[in-house]
């Protein structure tokens, strides 16, 4: 089946073209997309892939890697640290009690007591990759479920390390030498220096971002040269996955700690921006591999046995999870969206399989097996979100719209405001002191049940729904306001509401300027840049602290507010001149560059010739 | 002190700036052919235009023509501040220049004083070489609430419109322009639908003789207010 590189290629990128935009259009996101392209292109349907698909996947991995480097780089610290309870406390419950309830299950099937522990330990892991991407296309990543699944997934990143550590303990055959390939360099060493290297590495990572890698970069910046850059991000990640490979750490952990370490320097959106193509490449390229890797064979032969086995798995682990969740205090919609989403078996659990084959705690056949369970559970969990998301949580959760009594007419309301987080909801706060009805749309259970109570008329849902959009009234409304955080979800809202509802007046909040030009390109009039009018009268006050008459301060906000709107505008049409107009950090800079420029030529008048003109005074003296 | 209610309804929203009501007139009639004589231009001021019976019956007349131009400072500027070089390009563009505005506390509301202050700059309009207003024409067409009889040395006001506006005066004459005495609509409060409607087709009859250039300058400065000069004119063309 190898027909070379290239061909492979061709197979991998056509089934994900053709597949991904299927999925989307049915609303049930990338992933599933690529999972159906990967059993699509897989041995058992079209067979262009066969059995290299599993070292595909070994390289896609790289992907999750990426992913957490990436999630780290957009967690502070400090942010970090806010969040230890929530990690340890949901983490630890989540994978112990999902663990020992497996494995009594597995002892009561007749396994023996060391496979069904390594067994149950390994499925009790969630799938990063697939979690953390669903929601963060749902726009979910805020809510308490996006925040919960996030700690509970890092903590099973953590819990990765005593794992592998524990397994050679459980092996049926005493001398494990060709087992743990990955420990190789710290075989034989006493336990206190195993501890001391795991540590000194993950101390050296820190260490490393603050004084190594931070200067490095700005040496490579210095050349000018973007593939460099790119190329010393990607050696960033890969250096850091390597030496957490070489003591035992799981690579993925080491890759968010570097990112965490590397929030705060200045090249957090160059970094952000060079891998992310990469990662979402060898994301997508992953998924497609786990479809292609699923068994159907296995399931052909024994489709009871597989079949009873996943939804086991699963119903244990949604179980656990809800249980967790409501001690933890999450309300009943995040509670299942957070338990469903986090059901499934994950990509760690493939690493676990395999190294326990080769300590030959689990027998070839039960390999197969529990691989087979496992990329099953995985294809699964998008339906499920989805069956979860359109059919139960409207019945059993927080209702998409009020009920209404019957008797009373729905009075329709002039205006609707996609997102009611800070943004959103002080718009609507000042439109309600004006007397001025918002209908509020957002995807926030938690937040949709307080709006309620306070009175709102309140949507619950993704708002680029067609049918949440036309139940909210978007039929007679006259404005709509997308006030979301995410500009991907802003711009396909727009979207939306331009082909079917061209009536309605836009109005956007976009996160910056570049997001401001796409949205002026999308033909849009009415757009806010969010940071615009604070950053200007912080800049006022500024001038009032050094000692400026607060007025002649204000006029001077006034005017940068009108010239540089201006700017906008006139800058939108050319921009695509230059040759690299791909989103990036350098465009970024290279703008900035360019109105700091303007800025400076046009010098808006703080000192203009308004009420005193220094021309009358050098004419009649001092007046 | 009022305090309004803040709410608009829709309905009144709709007719919330001069300039819709401009634009809803202006479909279909458009003939100016022979109004092209003399540009008018109305800087019109009202911090609560929508609450503004008087006024709002006023622009609602108004004759639809390319030599007119309303401006709505309020609308534009509501931060108050002004462009001024796109106000200096606007008169350049104008013959003829209308401050209308409510006649608050004896003057103008805020930013019409704004306006003149930015935009009557030294060396532009007044001072050396401050010719660009020069020979231009220009007045104030106010409402107030007291009578034209309040207005009188011996009335409640003790001073005459004419003497309130004096800085309007002598600024028209600081920039070289000729100042025509006002129009104004008076006892606003009193006022009765027919005679609401009788200023504001007055009104449009002196835009309309304005811009097509049919007055006298020197007759006009013989009355006391524009009011007059066209009764009197209406009274000599109908026979």
């Amino acid at each position: 089946m190898t027909e070379g590189f290239l061909f492979q290629a061709l197979i991998y990128l056509t089934a994900a073209i053709v597949c991904v935009p299927i999925a989307k259009r049915l609303g049930m996101g990338s992933v599933l997309g690529y999972l159906l392209a990967g059993i699509v292109i897989g041995p058992y349907a079209l067979g262009f892939i066969g059995r290299e698909g599993q070292d595909i996947m070994h390289f896609a991995e790289f992907g999750v890697v990426m992913m957490l480097f990436l999630i780290g780089l957009e967690l502070e610290p400090s942010h970090f640290w806010g969040m230890r309870h929530r990690i340890l406390g949901m983490g630890s419950a989540q994978i112990i009690v999902t663990s020992l309830v497996l494995c009594a299950g597995m002892m009561l099937l007749n396994f023996n007591w060391k496979t069904a522990l390594a067994s149950s330990l390994a499925l009790a892991m969630s799938s990063t990759a697939i979690v953390l991407q669903s929601m963060k296309e749902k726009g979910l990543g805020d809510t308490e479920a996006g925040k919960s699944s996030f700690a509970v997934l890092l903590f099973q990143d953590i819990a990765v390390i005593p794992i592998l550590a524990l397994l050679p303990l459980l092996a049926v055959s005493t001398g494990h030498g060709t087992g743990a390939q990955s420990k190789a360099i710290l075989e034989g060493l006493p336990g206190w220096l195993q501890t001391a290297a795991v540590l000194g590495a993950g101390g050296s990572v820190v260490l490393a971002g603050r004084f190594v890698i931070v200067p490095f970069l700005r040496i490579v910046a210095r050349t000018h040269l973007r593939e460099l850059l790119t190329a010393a991000a990607l050696l960033i990640v890969i250096a850091t996955a390597f030496l957490m490979q070489l003591v035992g750490l799981s690579p993925a952990l080491g890759a968010f700690l570097a990112g965490v370490v590397l929030a705060n320097s200045e090249f957090r959106h160059e970094l952000e921006s060079d891998i992310e193509p990469f990662k979402g490449l060898l994301l997508g390229l992953f998924f497609i591999a786990v479809g292609a890797s699923i068994n159907f064979k296995l399931l052909v032969d024994s489709p009871l046995q597989i079949i009873s086995l996943v939804f086991a798995v699963i119903a244990v682990k949604t179980i656990v999870l809800i249980g967790t969740g409501k001690l933890f205090k999450i309300t009943f919609d995040q509670n299942l969206i957070f338990a469903l989403g986090l059901s499934q078996v994950g990509e760690f659990a493939f690493v676990l399989f395999g190294f326990m084959h080769q300590l030959h705690i689990l027998p070839d056949h039960l390999t197969d097996i529990m691989m087979a369970v496992t990329a099953f559970s995985m294809t699964i969990t998008p339906p499920l979100l989805f069956i979860n998301e359109r059919f139960i949580l409207p019945r059993f959760g927080t209702l998409e719209a009020e009920l209404k009594e019957a008797d009373v007419i729905d009075v329709q309301h002039p205006v609707i405001i996609a997102g009611f987080g800070d943004f959103g909801s002080t718009i609507g706060r000042f439109l309600r002191a004006n007397g001025i009805a918002a209908t509020i749309l957002d995807n926030d259970s938690d937040r949709v049940d307080l709006l309620r109570k306070m009175g709102f008329k309140v949507f619950y849902g993704d708002a680029a729904r067609p049918d949440i959009l036309k139940s909210a009234g978007a039929d007679t409304a006259r404005v709509l306001i997308t006030a979301v955080a995410d500009p991907s979800t802003n711009c396909d809202l727009v979207e939306k509401i331009q082909k079917h509802y061209p009536h309605l007046t836009i109005m956007v909040r976009t996160k910056d300027r570049q997001d401001a030009y796409e949205m002026l390109d999308m033909g849009v009039k009415d757009v806010y840049r969010e940071s615009l009018d604070t950053s200007i009268r912080l800049g006022v006050d500024v001038l009032v602290k050094l000692g400026y008459r607060r007025y002649s301060a204000t006029r001077a906000g006034q005017n940068f507010l009108k010239y540089d709107e201006a700017a906008l505008l006139k800058l939108a049409p050319h921009r695509h001149d230059e040759k690299s107009y791909i989103y990036n950090a350098r465009e970024q800079i290279t703008l900035q560059e360019q109105l700091l420029a303007n800025d400076r030529a046009v010098n808006p008048t703080i000192n203009d010739h308004a009420w005193e003109s220094d021309l009358r005074k050098d004419q009649q003296g001092e007046g | 002190m009022n305090h309004f209610r803040s709410t608009l309804t829709n309905d009144e929203n709709d007719a919330s700036t001069p300039a819709k009501i401009l634009s809803q007139q202006g479909e279909g009639t458009q003939d100016g052919a022979h109004f092209l004589a003399k540009r008018v231009l109305i800087l019109f001021a009202h911090p609560r235009f929508e609450k503004s019976r008087v006024n709002r019956a006023l622009l609602s007349t108004l004759p639809v023509s390319d030599a007119l131009t309303l401006h709505d400072l309020y609308e534009l500027y509501p931060d108050y501040n002004i462009d001024v070089e796109a106000e200096k390009q606007l008169l350049l563009t104008h013959d003829i220049l209308i401050w209308h505005h409510p006649f608050y506390m004896y003057s103008a509301p805020a930013i019409l004083k704004q306006w003149l202050d930015l935009v009557l700059e030294y060396g532009w309009a007044h001072g050396t070489g401050g010719d660009f207003l020069k020979d231009k024409t220009a007045f104030n067409v106010i409402t107030t609430g007291g009578t034209r009889e309040t207005y009188r040395s011996d009335g409640f006001n003790r001073f005459t419109i004419r003497e309130f506006l004096c800085p309007f005066e002598q600024t028209a004459r600081l920039c070289k322009m000729t100042y025509l005495p006002p129009f104004a609509v008076q006892g606003t409060y009193r006022l009765t639908d027919g005679e609401l409607s009788r200023h504001a087709a007055d009104y449009g009859f002196l835009l309309q003789h304005l811009s097509a250039g049919a007055y006298s300058r020197e007759e006009m400065g013989q009355f006391a207010f524009l009011n007059d000069w066209l009764a009197a004119r209406q009274r000599t063309q109908t026979p």
